[in-house]
Parts: structure tokens; sequence; C-alpha cells
């Protein structure tokens, strides 16, 4: 039976991670979530050819593929993790495992932007947290960095789970930025501050020659910006609906392609959100107004934002714990396959991705996992995981921990 | 001065500072009057490790008067259809920092460490709590209906903590259970030595640590001692008065100058005060079971142990819960080993007390979703946890590590009308607490949320009423 070759090379280390196999795959009789049907697809195969998806229909062809009876069980796209430091530290506290954030000390009144810093260089594949987290299907995630000097956080992109050394997902690259209450330190004492320092920045990138003695960007930081002012996207955390609506007036003004994160007020202004087109990466368990920016949080805040037509994708916690808050989501009014589009499609949309993976379609990466029960479920636990084709080892130093004590004690 | 007054007060003195007696900031919690409810065809799962299908809960004059099928009602009583619907007993969180470290975290709401001392045992939490943090009403809709409200990790000794009932009040006295224990709030590992070793004052190590402890201990032993000889010669003394036997010049025996720091520790030795230990690694919390030992105490549960997996037969031979996450790891080192089946194997051996608690304003809000990711994992790892037996994690067990055994965390006859009607099987993403009630009153009721906030605070505030 050709299964028995599966599970050899799913007990293979060699199996995850390498990426010589040609071989084929063919997932029979599962319940497709493709992400666009309006239905899931019951008794529906998918084949896989190297790194893609190749087929999608029922009773495909088994030639020359190791065939995996799904059971009619969910089959889902790889689902990304939110916008994480994952692979970027190790322990928070301790300064030589943490390259999440980037700061020089320099003082609030001589600050220094630097949109060149690219905190992806500091991803590490082979953290514990990458296994850690693709063996309950999440196979991507967006690396979010952050800044101790200045609102501008500096770049970010999506990688692959996959423990490839080569994990960025092209044109996925975004700057981050912050706004509101919670940087009045980094914005001359006021949120306001904020729009001051993004003119001056947004002049010294246009007009190199207008920037004086002190200047906010070296000459690799204009050329950074100007490249995200032109056509890239820009990542604003930002709570307050009032911030949200001046966010809205910037990026229309500047001609930006903005992207709301946290947005804790967001519902408050969802038809402006709505008619500007900015999506909102949101945590949908925000409900306590945890600041005096987040007074409106509410449970149904990603209910809400959807019914207004706002794109949204969720974001918050640990990056395998994603379909907790989705499910919770749902539990407060949105529909499921929207909750679950969260956390799949639309994430891979907003970072540029939407081509490539997201979905299960004909030729979008071969990400996919296959759960024992409903994805969105806290009970339900990911029984197969594919990255780019490859079937991922499903072990840990957490599941090596479990085994060694399930053992040892009765 | 009138001997007899000074007897009364004195004697009123030795109780405050030796025995608990009567608490000087004492609960004025009265639960409301409520009517005789009758829940119908319910799934019941009691706490006690029993499910019953088709089940009816009884509740009157604010206790369970009955469990099980087919109950008959009072006349008056409000029947409640619940075909459909499960009904556990109320939720109680053994770890929350609600109204000490309320939202919006403002620096004016962070009163939860009081950093200065690495032995603040004189401190009381309850004296921080803000009753108009708004997560209590976030924390009531996801059925929590009891609260253990504890200092902060900073020391080593943090001060005592208290056990609220989750009802809106004015005045955290109006919240306080009551008769409940006080607890101790103890920290091992990186916390405290962090905090104080920054400082370039002990303790900077884990050795510093355990030092401090035990000095700690070392002083309330002779604190008690002091008050033990105090109340053998003021015994002498009075017996004398009665007997007139006593000298002409006989005075009576001065009291030792009460030491609030030392009260609550000779609290601990007594047996009057539960301590919990923030404890994350397995060899910290066998260095803090060998401490109790040294000083003859108990300890009532270990909180965050996310190594408790690698200890739980000797957790359950010695009786102590265990205060655990799902799935929270890795934001330090002592939290590195943290695995998702740690619930499921410190719940494995007999007599076994596993709890999940939130530490979290957000988390505490579904505490039933943790406690189901919790039982799958073991599920998955071959153990078997029936949804009745995974009920008392957040049910039964934290009832018993805060002393409240006889009192709530069960449904059966007496106990408490704490309960909790949910929309489904609990232990779901999609399952929402419907009805909530403290002490057979109707505390929460989704169908009809309240016009207004509870929180004060939160009144008045956009967004807290308004419609988008």
């Amino acid at each position: 039976m050709r299964a028995a070759g599966l599970i050899a090379c799913l007990a293979a280390a060699s199996c995850a991670g390498a990426s010589t196999r040609a071989a084929d795959f063919l997932i029979r009789n599962a319940t497709v979530h493709t992400i666009t049907s309006a239905a899931p697809l019951e008794h529906t195969d998918v084949r896989i050819h190297g790194k893609v998806i190749v087929a999608v229909g029922k009773d495909l062809a088994a030639a020359g593929a190791t065939v995996l009876e799904a059971g009619n069980r969910p089959l889902t796209p790889g689902l990304w993790g939110g916008l994480s430091t994952l692979g970027l530290i190790d322990l928070p506290g301790e300064a030589d495992t943490a390259d999440a954030s980037q700061g020089a000390g320099a003082p609030p009144w001589h600050q220094q932007w630097r949109p060149e810093f690219d905190v992806t260089l500091a991803y590490n594949p082979r953290a514990t947290v990458v296994p850690i987290t693709r063996i309950e299907g999440v196979t991507w995630a967006v690396l979010e960095p952050a800044s101790d000097d200045s609102i501008l956080g500096g770049q970010g992109a999506a990688v692959t789970l996959s423990g490839d050394y080569d994990a960025v997902l092209a044109g996925s690259r975004s700057l981050f930025l912050q706004l509101g209450g919670g940087s009045n330190k980094l914005s001359n004492g006021s949120r306001a501050g904020g729009y001051m320092l993004l003119d001056q920045a947004v002049r010294e990138a246009r007009a190199p020659a207008a920037a004086g003695e002190m200047a906010l960007l070296h000459p690799a930081g204009r050329e950074a910006l100007l490249r995200y002012l032109d056509h890239g996207r820009i990542v604003f955390d930002v709570q307050r609906a009032a911030d949200i609506l001046q966010l809205i007036a910037f990026a229309q003004r500047m001609g930006i392609k903005a992207v709301v994160s946290g947005g804790s007020e967001a519902w408050v202004v969802a038809k402006q959100l709505s008619r500007a087109n900015i999506p909102v990466i949101l945590d949908p368990l925000q409900n306590l107004p945890s600041g005096f920016d987040q007074l409106a949080s509410r449970l149904d805040n990603a209910a809400l934002l959807h019914r207004a037509g706002v794109t949204i994708a969720f974001s918050g916690g640990y990056a395998r714990g994603i379909r907790q808050p989705a499910g919770n989501a749902v539990a407060a009014g949105l529909p499921w396959e929207v909750a679950l589009a969260s956390i799949t499609r639309t994430p891979a949309e907003i970072f540029g991705l939407g081509s490539i993976r997201g979905r299960i379609a004909v030729g979008q990466a071969a990400d996919l996992v296959l759960w024992d029960g409903d994805p969105l479920e806290v009970t339900t636990i990911a029984e197969r995981v594919w990255i780019a084709g490859e079937p991922v080892t499903m072990r840990s130093r957490q599941t090596l921990l479990r085994d060694r004590y399930l053992s040892r004690s009765h | 001065m009138c001997i007899r007054k000074w007897l009364l007060s004195s004697a009123c003195c030795a109780a405050t500072a030796t025995a608990l007696g009567a608490d000087p900031y004492p609960s004025t919690y009265h639960a409301p009057a409520s009517r005789p409810t009758l829940i119908r065809n319910a799934t019941v799962l009691t706490g006690t490790g029993t499910r019953l299908d088709h089940a009816d809960v009884l509740l009157v004059d604010g206790l369970v008067k009955a469990v099980g099928p087919g109950l008959s009602a009072p006349g008056n009583a409000w029947i409640i259809d619940a075909a459909g619907r499960w009904v556990t007993p109320g939720i109680i969180d053994v770890h929350s920092h609600m109204g000490v470290a309320a939202a919006p975290n403002t620096s004016s709401l962070d009163d939860l460490n009081e950093a200065t001392d690495p032995v603040s045992a004189q401190v009381w939490a309850e004296h921080s709590i803000w009753p108009q943090d708004p997560a209590f009403a976030t924390a009531l809709a996801g059925g929590v209906t009891t609260l253990q409200i504890l200092p902060g990790s900073a020391n080593l000794i943090g001060g005592r903590s208290v056990v609220v009932k989750n009802v809106p009040a004015v005045t955290y006295q109006a919240m306080k259970f009551p008769g409940a224990p006080y607890g101790l709030k103890m920290a091992c590992g990186e916390n405290p030595k962090r905090v104080y070793g920054e400082r370039h004052q002990s303790p900077s190590t884990r050795m510093g640590n355990v030092a401090g402890y035990r000095q700690a201990f070392i002083d309330a032993q002779a604190y008690q001692l002091e008050w033990d000889k105090y109340q053998r010669e003021l015994a002498s003394y009075v017996a004398m008065s009665a007997a007139r036997t006593k000298g002409k010049d006989a005075q009576p025996p001065t009291p030792p100058h009460r030491n609030l720091k030392l009260e609550t520790l000779v609290g601990v030795l007594k047996g009057e005060i539960l301590v919990h230990v923030h404890c994350y690694r397995a060899d910290e919390m066998a260095t803090m079971l060998d401490l109790a030992d040294e000083f003859g105490f108990k300890i009532a549960a270990f909180h965050h142990g996310v190594e408790a997996y690698k200890i739980a037969d000797a957790l359950a031979d010695k009786g102590v819960c265990a205060a655990l996450w799902a799935d929270w790891w890795g934001f330090k080192l002592e939290a590195y080993d943290g695995i998702q089946e740690n619930v499921a194997l410190v719940d494995r051996p007999a007599n076994s007390c596993a709890m999940l608690h939130s530490d979290s304003a957000d988390t505490v809000q579904r505490l039933n979703q943790e406690a189901a990711k919790a039982m799958a994992r073991g599920v998955r790892a071959g153990l078997d946890i029936p949804p009745e037996r995974a009920i008392r994690w957040i049910t039964s067990n934290p009832a018993r590590s805060l002393g409240l055994s006889s009192r709530t965390g069960s449904l059966e006859p007496g106990k408490m009308g704490d309960v909790v009607v949910w929309s489904r099987m609990p232990f779901s993403v999609y399952a929402l607490a419907d009805l909530v009630f403290i002490d057979g009153a109707l505390r929460f009721d989704r169908e009809h949320p309240p016009a207004e906030p509870a929180s004060d605070f939160m009144l008045g505030q956009p967004g807290a009423t308004e419609q988008p």
C-alpha cells in the first residue's frame, strides 16, 4: 500500500525541510476547504506535485503518487500565524536571543528612523518554536519588527515555517509603524507628533536636499522609505477610532497602501475603512478597555467590520494558537468561512501572496493541513501537515518532552 | 484602667496576632434573595466527576437543593428549559489579578507588586482591589463565579490573597467570599531574583531566594514563640486574678508588638492561611516542598508550574494542587519546557489536583476553552479524560486548593448555588455561558444583557453601549 511509503517518510528526519523530493502526493477523500468555493468540497482529492497543488477534484488518478486516505476529514490551506516575532526571539528577557526590535538608544529629540532595518535577516529557521508551531498546522507568518527609538519599526515580511534557510516569501515585504498614545514618548510627547515626524520623513525621502542637520533618515533609509511610499505596503499599529481616521486621511494624502494592525476601535469607523479599502489585522479576543486608546473594544469587532465590508485578518497570541481567536470570532457572530479565510486567504492577499498561497487551488503552494475535526475548534488537532509539498515530521522539542514524561511515570 | 476591659482588648489583639479570629476588613457580601430555580433536562457535569444526562438542578435559598432526573419544583419556581444545554458548577479562577492590575492598564491602577521588599507578607491584595475593573464583568460572561486575587510575583513572599465572589460591587468587602481562608502568595525563580538582583540586593540568585524564604519563616517561628509565651503568662495572670491569688504588685503581661508581616506568616505556620506558590520549574517546586516540611506548613498549590508534569506523582502524593496554563510557554527560560499535555499528565495520578488558571483578564473569560485544549491533548496522548473529569480542573479542584470544597465547586445538595448554563457542551470554542448564577441569584443572562455596564468606569464611555 502506498500509504506505507508516507509513514516511512514521516518517520525519517530527513523528510521535512529537504527539498530534493519530486514525488507526488495524493490526498484522497478529504473535506476540502478551498477558501474560494461557497461550501467545502466533500470526498475530494488534492494532488501535490513538487511544491504546488496540481489538481483538486473527485477521484483523481493515483498513478505515480503516494496516497493518503483522509477519511473525509477537513483539509485546509496551511494557516498563517499572524504578525509574529517567531524565530526572532528565543527568550524575550535575554538580549542575545531577542532580535525583533531595533534601538540604538538615540535620545527622543534626535531620533533616527531606520526603515532600512530588515528584521527578516535575524530569522532563525532552526529555532525550536518553528517546529512547535508548524506541527499545529501553522505554515507561515509575517515577521513584525519594532523599534525602541522611534515609531518606525522597520521592514518585515512573510516567512515559511518549513525550516528552510531561504524562508522569506517574495513580494510580502512591508514597513511597520506605530501610531497612537502608546508611542507618545517616541513622537514628541503627543500622538500628533507622529504625523509631524512622518511628514518630515516623507519630505526627506522625496526631496533629500531638504534634509537638514537633524535628519531622521540616512541615505539608505531614504531609499527604503521611498520604495514603500511609491508602491509599498505600510502596516500601522493603531487602535483608537479617531487615530484610524487620521491614518486614513494621511494614507490618502500620501497615496500609500496602508494596513491597520490592532484596530481595537476599528468597528466605530468601519464604513470609512471599507470606503478607503484599508484592511484590518485584529485580535478578535481584544474586548477589554486595556488602555485609553481601546475603550471601545468589543468581542464582535471582527463581525462588525466584516458586515461593513472591511477586509479582516487575525493576529494575536502565540502563532500556533491562531485558530482559537478565529473560533471565538465565530462565536461572536462572524461567519465560519470568513473566520477561516481570515487566517488563510485574506492575510495572504493583504501581504501580496494571494496568487500563490492561502487557498487550495491549482498553482497554489502545497501548504496543507489535515485536521481531526473542525479546524476552528479548540479540541481539534492537526493530524498531517505539508509545507511546499513536503510532509512535516510531527515532532518538536515539546512532543519529545511529552513522550519522555508520558512513559517515565506510572 | 479597668482590668476587664483591658483583658478583652488584649485578648482581641492576641487573637488577631496568632489566630485569624475576626477579620478586620470583614466581608459584607450577602447573596440577594432569589426565586427557587429549576434548570430542567440538561446535561449536567457535577464537578465531582459525574455526568448526568437529561438531569435537573434545583436551586433553593441560594443553595443547590437537588440534582437528578425528574425533580419537582416548588410552586413559585422559575423553570428553565435547558434541553440541549449543559450545566456545570460556576468556574473558579484560582489565579487572578483583577482589580489589582486593572483595565485600563494605567500606572495609577498598577497595584500588583509591593516591589520594595522581597518579603512583603504584610500587604493584602484586597487593599489594592479596584472593584470597578471592567474585567470582572467580562469574566462573569465567561461563567466565572469565584476568583482568588493575588499579589504579583516580584517578591519572594508577595502578601495575602483574597477570594471574592464575582459580583459587581462598590467595595471589595462586598465581594469577599464569606469565611474563605486567606492565601499567601510566594514566588520562586526568575522574578524575585531579577527584581532585586538588578538593584544589587538579595535575592539575586535562586539560592538567595531560598535563603530569603527560610529567614522569613525563622522570624515567624520566633514571633510565634513570643506570642505563645505571652499567652501562657496571660492565662496564668487571668487564673490568678480569678482565684484572687495574685500578689498586690502583679502586673498583667505586656503583649508583644504586633508585626503584620510575621502575623501573616504565623497564620501559615498554624495552617490558617493557605500557601500558593508561583513556581515554574520541577526542581524548584521540589525545593519548596522541602521548605514546607522544614517549617511544618503545607503548600496548597503551585501556580504556573509549566514543569509540573515532571513531578506529577510527587505532587499527588503530597496532595498539592497545580494551577496551570493549557499552552503558555517559552516567554522566559523557566517556562521553556512547557508542553500542552502538562495538565493531563498532572491529572493522571490518583489523588491529583490539576487546575487551569488564567493569570489574565483575557484568558479568564475562556477557562472552559483552556480546559478543552488540555483535555484534547491528554486524550490525544492516550489518557482517558471525559468532560466530567476535565470540568473538575476549573471547578472542584480550585475549590479544594482554596479550602472551599465544602461550599462551592460542585453541584451537590447544600453547596452554594454557583451554576453556569452553557449553550452547548462547554469544551468548545463555540460554547457560551447563557446564564450564570451566584448563590442562586442570576448574575448574567446572555439573552438580556444589562442596559448599562456594571463598571462605573465604563458608564458613559463611548463604545460601552454604542450601537454600530
